[in-house]
């Protein structure tokens, strides 16, 4: 599904990812660890297509695509998917407007008969209810006012009616409560099929209990200095990341 | 008002002095108690002339084009065919209590107004200068200032017809009443308006007056054929009495070849509330004063407007509110987007008399620069004298948000469609706020039709 090869970016001239290696399998959940600042969150954004990092060397490669030749809009049409650490505050667009335009233009892209209003509705309703959220979100102004829990429930919301094969989730447990948490990871969780993969980044151990990944690496300093299974999870939340400082020392 | 702009001598317009003595001619058997007021603005035009960019009011509103193009009163063209066809076009017909259509300034046909509440009136000026003719001299010429407003001045020298509109005491009217005011040369191809070519001007009046708790809206469309050159410049004034609502809306989306001045002169009573919108979607030049006095406490105001410039349009508004007495309220909300070479202006003057405590203003001036050649010049202007007062104001110039895009475009949609999204948003934020229905259709379909992509946005309204 997604193989990352050496891949070095930078922005505004500082190297902030420096030579990250990932393979990833459809039907894979990976989580990506590391303490803040590591370059957890640049890495979501290069694979989504933000054009403020400049990737200078290194490869992605999705579906047999070279990834970093498309534009943003183009990644998620072939279906990659970020679910944003922050969220954007779009005023006097409505949430109902917002993805219906985007469901259509993916639909359009992949050739698929557009929905109408009713379809859509539909959709988005039965999504919602999955998730725990009001329908009176859809008329409101994208993101606009939610609180921190709203704005991530939100993002899962769109992911689930984007239907992505690749999900990138970044950091959507933090600003959640534990009932909410639970509710996201469920969708989450149902999400999860053979033919999708999902990379999950976070920088506590927490939401892995509830979204159990096949594989954690450990990124730090743009580097993934560590993988193993779920396992390294659990004693990334005995030991927190100090190790990684005696580990880079150690080098 | 007490304010004084120093101005310049600036060239008078003899073209259009030399027409006056023909039209007072014909037109003061109509209404005698008319010429002295006539009289008195045209010498008031002929102090002051087209404005020069040495007047601070007009500093980056350049009116060259207008001074040097030869104009000829509209009173003197044999009406055009077309002005039904292009009035047809801008009809709410049966959402409407009375729908009136302008050609050229002049009523051409009412249509409606059989059910309206007793006591309205709804007419036009010529014809309420004769029947009414009281109600009309206590009211006309008497709201507009002629200092420091050539424009006015000149509209008033030549005032001969436009809308009239009476809502006696306590009495409310449903729906909206529309003027729709055509302006045609009846020359579909005119190019530039300073060619060297006689252009048509207009000067349509409207008078609104509402009594003690009155309730109305009344819409002024203004349009034209495309590519007509002209220069249109109404004037309305607006009497808002004690207690009453009044929801006043100007659509203009003429030629782009077309000059347009406007002038808005409002007095509101004691707990009243007025709201005045300016919907501008450019012609070559616009210009547009709207002034407000606030006399008596607890009024309430919303002077809101949005506008839209391409090419080289210039678009200049200019709004003075004047806080008189104590306990008022007046919000001002006014948004542009500017792209290609088009410029964008906005003054915004807050006066607030030593006596009018507890003024609350607030001002808000929001631009969107889709080039890098548009430009825009927003100045605020407070002249505060009582010192009890909340006044605000705060202005913004900035390009499409990158984030925002990103957001978009990692949600699949492409970059010009996005675009698009963003920019609807920005003026929806005024749209949204006029209250019939079909004109926020009608603006938003407005900017469908202008932004890329459009007709995909479109279909997501619903
Ligand atoms: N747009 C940006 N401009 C400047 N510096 C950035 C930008 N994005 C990230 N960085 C820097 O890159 C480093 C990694 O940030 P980030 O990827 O957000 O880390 P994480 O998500 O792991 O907390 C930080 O030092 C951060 O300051
Ligand atoms: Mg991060």
């Amino acid at each position: 599904m997604l193989s990352i090869k050496n891949l070095h970016a930078s922005v505004e001239g500082n190297e902030i990812l420096k030579g990250i290696n990932l393979e990833a399998k459809a039907g894979e959940v990976h989580a990506i660890m590391g303490p803040n600042g590591s370059g957890k969150s640049t890495l979501a954004q290069v694979l989504a297509g933000h054009e403020d990092y400049e990737v200078t060397e290194g490869s992605v490669t999705y579906l047999g695509k070279d990834l970093l030749e498309l534009g943003a809009d183009d990644r998620a049409c072939e279906g990659i998917f970020l679910a944003f650490q922050y969220p954007v505050e779009i005023p006097g667009v409505s949430t109902s407007y917002f993805l219906k335009a985007a469901v259509n233009s993916v639909r359009r892209y992949r050739k698929e008969e557009e929905l109408d209003a009713v379809q859509f509705l539909t959709l988005a309703k039965e999504k919602m209810k999955a998730l725990d959220m009001d329908p009176s979100f859809l008329h409101r102004s994208v993101n606009e006012g939610f609180s921190g829990g709203e704005k991530k429930k939100n993002e899962i919301f769109q992911m689930a009616v984007l239907d992505p094969k690749l999900a990138i989730l970044d950091e959507t447990d933090s600003g959640l409560d534990i009932d909410a948490l639970r509710v996201v990871a469920d969708g989450v969780n149902s999400l999860r099929s053979p033919d999708r993969t999902m990379i999950v980044v976070t920088h506590y151990q927490r939401l892995l209990d509830y979204i159990v990944p096949d594989f954690v690496h450990v990124l730090s300093e743009g580097k993934i200095v560590k993988s193993g299974d779920k396992n390294l999870a659990h004693q990334l939340e005995d030991e927190g990341y100090s190790w990684l400082r005696s580990h880079a020392e150690a080098r | 008002m007490t304010t004084q702009t120093k101005t310049a001598a600036a060239p008078p317009k003899q073209d259009i002095l030399d027409q006056y003595d023909a039209f007072r001619a014909g037109a003061a058997s109509a209404s005698d108690w008319l010429a002295p007021v006539r009289e008195d603005a045209i010498a008031r035009f002929r102090e002051q002339g087209i404005p020069t960019q040495k007047w601070e009011d007009y500093r980056f509103t350049n009116l060259a084009p207008i001074a040097r193009t030869k104009f000829r009163h509209a009173s003197t063209y044999k009406q055009p065919d077309g002005i039904a066809e292009i009035a047809a076009r801008m009809k709410f017909a049966k959402e409407t209590a009375v729908e009136l259509v302008f050609g050229n300034g002049r009523l051409m046909q009412t249509n409606g107004g059989e059910a309206l509440p007793a006591g309205v009136i709804v007419m036009s000026l010529a014809e309420a200068m004769k029947s009414h003719t009281d109600l009309v001299k206590q009211h006309l010429a008497k709201v507009a200032k002629l200092d420091s407003a050539p424009m006015a001045a000149l509209n008033t020298a030549f005032i001969e017809d436009g809308l009239f509109v009476y809502v006696p005491k306590g009495v409310h009217v449903e729906k909206p009443v529309h003027a729709i005011f055509v302006t045609d040369s009846g020359d579909g191809k005119a190019g530039a308006a300073d060619s060297g070519a006689e252009r048509l001007v207009s000067h349509p009046r409207t008078l609104i007056v509402l009594g003690e708790s009155a309730e109305a809206r009344v819409y002024e469309t203004f349009t034209s054929r495309k590519g007509d050159a002209f220069w249109s410049n109404p004037v309305t004034e607006v009497v808002v009495g004690e207690n009453a609502r009044l929801e006043h809306l100007r659509f203009q989306d003429e030629s782009g070849e077309a000059f347009h001045t406007g002038t808005i002169e409002a007095t509101q009573g004691r707990s009243s509330w007025f709201t005045t919108y300016s919907f501008a979607f450019g012609c070559r030049i616009t210009r547009n004063d709207v002034n407000l006095a606030l006399l008596g406490e607890g009024i309430e105001s919303d002077l809101d407007g949005l506008y839209i410039g391409a090419d080289e349009q210039l678009i200049d508004h200019h709004t003075f509110v004047y806080h008189r007495e104590p306990n008022c309220e007046s919000r001002e909300f006014y948004k542009g987007i500017l792209g290609d070479k088009a410029t964008g202006v906005f003054s915004g003057k807050i006066l607030v008399h030593q006596k009018a405590q507890k003024t609350d203003a607030k001002q808000t001036n929001r631009n969107l620069l889709l080039s890098d050649s548009a430009n825009v010049h927003t100045k605020p202007q407070l002249e505060i004298f009582a010192d009890d007062v909340k006044c605000t104001h705060g202005a913004t110039i900035g390009q499409i948000d990158a984030n925002s895009l990103f957001y978009l475009k990692t949600r699949g949609i492409d970059e010009v469609t996005a675009r698009s999204l963003l920019i609807y948003a920005f003026a929806g934020e005024v749209v949204e706020r006029v209250s019939f229905p079909p004109m926020r259709e009608r603006l938003q379909n407005l900017l469908y039709d202008r932004l890329p992509n459009g007709d995909e946005l479109r279909g997501l309204g619903e």
